[in-house]
């Protein structure tokens, strides 16, 4: 371009006396690297910058960035004029990169796609962007939403759900928004396999094995014997796999404590198989729970299986799941104090029982 | 250590080189909160400036009633408990146009119960707490539909006994500390499997002593607030190894430059510093005035409030 040989012309001594960005105009090219202050941008110079402002006495002095300040400032500056522009969106992108938690100007971003009623797949390739360099922040995950809300159009969300989710298969955030558009959508179908892959690569995921608790309640519910057994089994499958798994055996007891752990038939075989080869304190605990269980709602054998129950609650408070021991002495008093005969020497206690025994506590009112 | 603790706070955000503090400018009421009540626990709120944070909070109420992180930023549920719960430790909420921040939190309560954060609609059970605990210390619980609210709450009851932020979601102990806190404000404690909850809690425990969120996840200071909490709300308390968990929540504290940090060797900042010295004050630490399990809050302003919020024994 002319520019270019007019400049190399120029003396320089000249050269040096213009701003850079004067000299970038001649030649008709930004350096494309180089971060240039709005407050030294032509096209932004009808804007009066406003300064942050901590209140009539500042709590603390406060040192800032230069970008983050020269950035911040302009956007107080649309705020306050209320400006609704190309520039003033760009302008939120810039703001974003800098604190995407700052939900105030995800508002005004939003405000912005409206009224210039913007194109809004681009606001959802934006977003993902977004959400994939800062997967953990509530604002980029609710603006997603709002964003396939307004565009009705779930169709892109399981995969990067799902994308997001292979990076970090707990991502609370992400999870929520997955069970939101399944839900919104009715996207059940495939979910249950899409668990079932996440529990194949992380047998110990908490939030997959809630999430396969939404599904089914969602579906086919637990009601059905054929579906409870399916679960019962697929969970002690993968207790095999890793004994010591909190979330499995908070799933299992969980399916099962409506109608009672000791009323499925065979499991109390199958664990007490299993603790033979399997052990952990999840499984011992366990067994208690089938015990109580089954002290709550059958009249025989109760001797022996309460002194299996506060056999095991000992052995937890003793040796095998010693941080909790309190909570296990508590377990043992209870089972003691609701189906000890009176005349059974109780083990010392010097905590007072309530008149009033907590239901046993795998109860949940329904 | 407290005085070191203490000088921390004092001191932050008066440093040259304070990127965190520009950066979290968009939570800064939290952040006030969570400065101001440690130093009250501690009993060092005088050090701070009263009179320059009321005006601040003044400033940061919009005309809808809702008050905003900062100057210049949206009206949020979040923030109006964080003022609401800093003038009660001043004793001073008519800094406030109180009727307007009832009316700004009757006005997020939604068809079936639950709450919204602010007018763009994010539903989550924090902020069902966030409602009652601003209107409990102003007296106003009258102000919302509590048995929608209630029924809410419930409907988030997992299977696990826990709590998640919307129906469905996955247990978690900072929700369950909302919930937990939230049916406590509405009568309603009786409502939780407290026994299965306290299990679910007390499994939060790791061999460190420490305590996570959820299961398989690492500890974090600040669930010792979360999880400690609930459990002395539904009084379970005493299923936490509390020696080893104050061992945890005591290596978590910086020496050198005084505040905690989520777990031990990291930096430290003023909400896990708070977390850490509340946890301290629930285990029973002499020297830290009894903090509020529900409200997070010295035991002795709510006293003066007559705010007695329920726990289960």
């Amino acid at each position: 371009m002319s520019g270019i040989e007019e400049t190399s012309n120029v003396s320089s001594e000249f050269q040096e006396e213009r701003s850079e960005e004067e000299v970038e105009e001649e030649i008709g090219y930004e350096d494309p690297f180089r971060y240039v202050f709005y407050r030294d941008r032509k096209e932004w110079a009808d804007l009066e910058p406003v300064p942050q402002d901590d209140g009539p006495n500042p709590v603390v002095k406060i040192a800032y960035s230069d970008k983050f300040t020269d950035v911040y400032d302009y956007f107080r500056a649309l705020l306050k004029n209320d400006e609704k522009s190309d520039r003033a969106l760009l302008l939120t992108a810039e703001a974003i990169e800098l604190n995407a938690a700052n939900y105030t100007v995800w508002h005004y971003r939003r405000v912005l796609l409206q009224a210039l009623e913007k194109d809004l797949r681009e606001e959802m390739r934006y977003i993902t962007a977004i959400i994939e360099d800062q997967p953990k922040n509530y604002q980029v995950w609710h603006h997603r939403r709002m964003v396939v809300e307004w565009l009705n159009d779930p169709s892109e969300e399981l995969e990067f759900i799902a994308e997001i989710l292979s990076q970090d298969a707990k991502n609370y955030h992400a999870w929520q928004h997955r069970q939101w558009v399944i839900k919104e959508y009715k996207l059940w179908d495939s979910e249950l396999e899409y668990v079932e892959q996440l529990l194949e690569e992380d047998v110990r995921n908490n939030s997959a094995w809630n999430q396969r608790h939404y599904i089914i309640s969602h579906t086919t519910g637990y009601s059905d014997p054929a579906i409870l057994n399916r679960e019962v089994q697929y969970s002690l499958k993968q207790i095999k796999k890793a004994p010591h798994n909190e979330s499995v055996w908070n799933y299992l007891k969980g399916i099962l404590q409506d109608l009672g752990l000791s009323s499925h038939p065979g499991l109390l075989e199958q664990i007490l198989e299993l603790k033979e080869t399997h052990c952990s304190p999840y499984l011992l605990g366990f067994l208690v729970d089938i015990y109580e269980d089954f002290l709550e709602n059958t009249l025989e054998h109760h001797e022996e299986v309460l002194s299996k129950a506060l056999e095991l609650c000992e052995l937890l408070a003793r040796e095998k799941d010693t941080i909790r021991r309190e909570y296990w002495s508590y377990v043992g008093r209870s089972l003691q104090t609701k189906y000890g005969s009176s005349d059974s020497s109780t083990t010392t206690s010097m905590n007072k029982t309530h008149p009033l025994i907590e239901q046993p506590f795998h109860r949940i009112s329904s | 250590m407290l005085d070191k603790h203490a000088d921390y706070i004092a001191a932050y955000g008066s440093k040259k080189d304070d990127y965190e503090y520009t950066l979290s400018e968009y939570l800064r009421m939290s952040g006030i909160y969570w400065g101001l009540t440690v130093m009250d626990l501690m009993g060092q709120l005088t050090r701070m400036n009263q009179q320059e944070i009321s005006d601040f909070i003044k400033s940061c109420q919009h005309d809808c009633g809702g008050v905003s992180a900062s100057i210049g930023h949206d009206p949020h549920v979040l923030y109006t408990l964080s003022a609401v719960q800093i003038l009660s430790l001043y004793d001073n909420v008519n800094v406030l146009d109180v009727d307007k921040v009832v009316e700004y939190v009757r006005g997020l309560q939604q068809e079936d119960g639950s709450f919204a954060g602010d007018k763009w609609g994010e539903i989550d059970t924090r902020f069902s707490f966030c409602a009652v605990a601003t209107l409990a210390l102003l007296g106003r619980l009258d102000a919302i539909n509590m048995d929608k609210a209630v029924e809410f709450v419930l409907s988030c009851m997992n299977f696990d006994g826990g709590f998640g932020c919307r129906p469905g979601s996955e247990s978690h102990a900072g929700q369950i500390y909302c919930c937990t806190g939230f049916l406590s404000i509405a009568g309603q404690l009786h409502q939780v499997n407290a026994d299965l909850l306290g299990w679910w809690l007390c499994e939060r425990q790791l061999p460190s002593g420490g305590l996570n969120g959820r299961p398989e996840k690492l500890p974090d200071v600040c669930y010792s607030w979360w999880v400690l909490a609930s459990l002395k709300i539904i009084g379970r308390i005493h299923w936490i190894d509390k020696s080893k968990l104050r061992s945890f929540i005591l290596a978590c504290q910086d020496e050198e430059t005084g505040g905690f940090a989520d777990r031990p060797g990291d930096m430290v900042d003023p909400f896990h510093t708070l977390f850490g010295v509340a946890g301290l004050s629930l285990l029973g630490e002499g020297q830290i005035k009894d903090v509020n399990p529900v409200l997070c809050m010295p035991e002795d302003v709510l006293e003066r409030l007559g705010l007695h919020p329920d726990l289960l024994s």
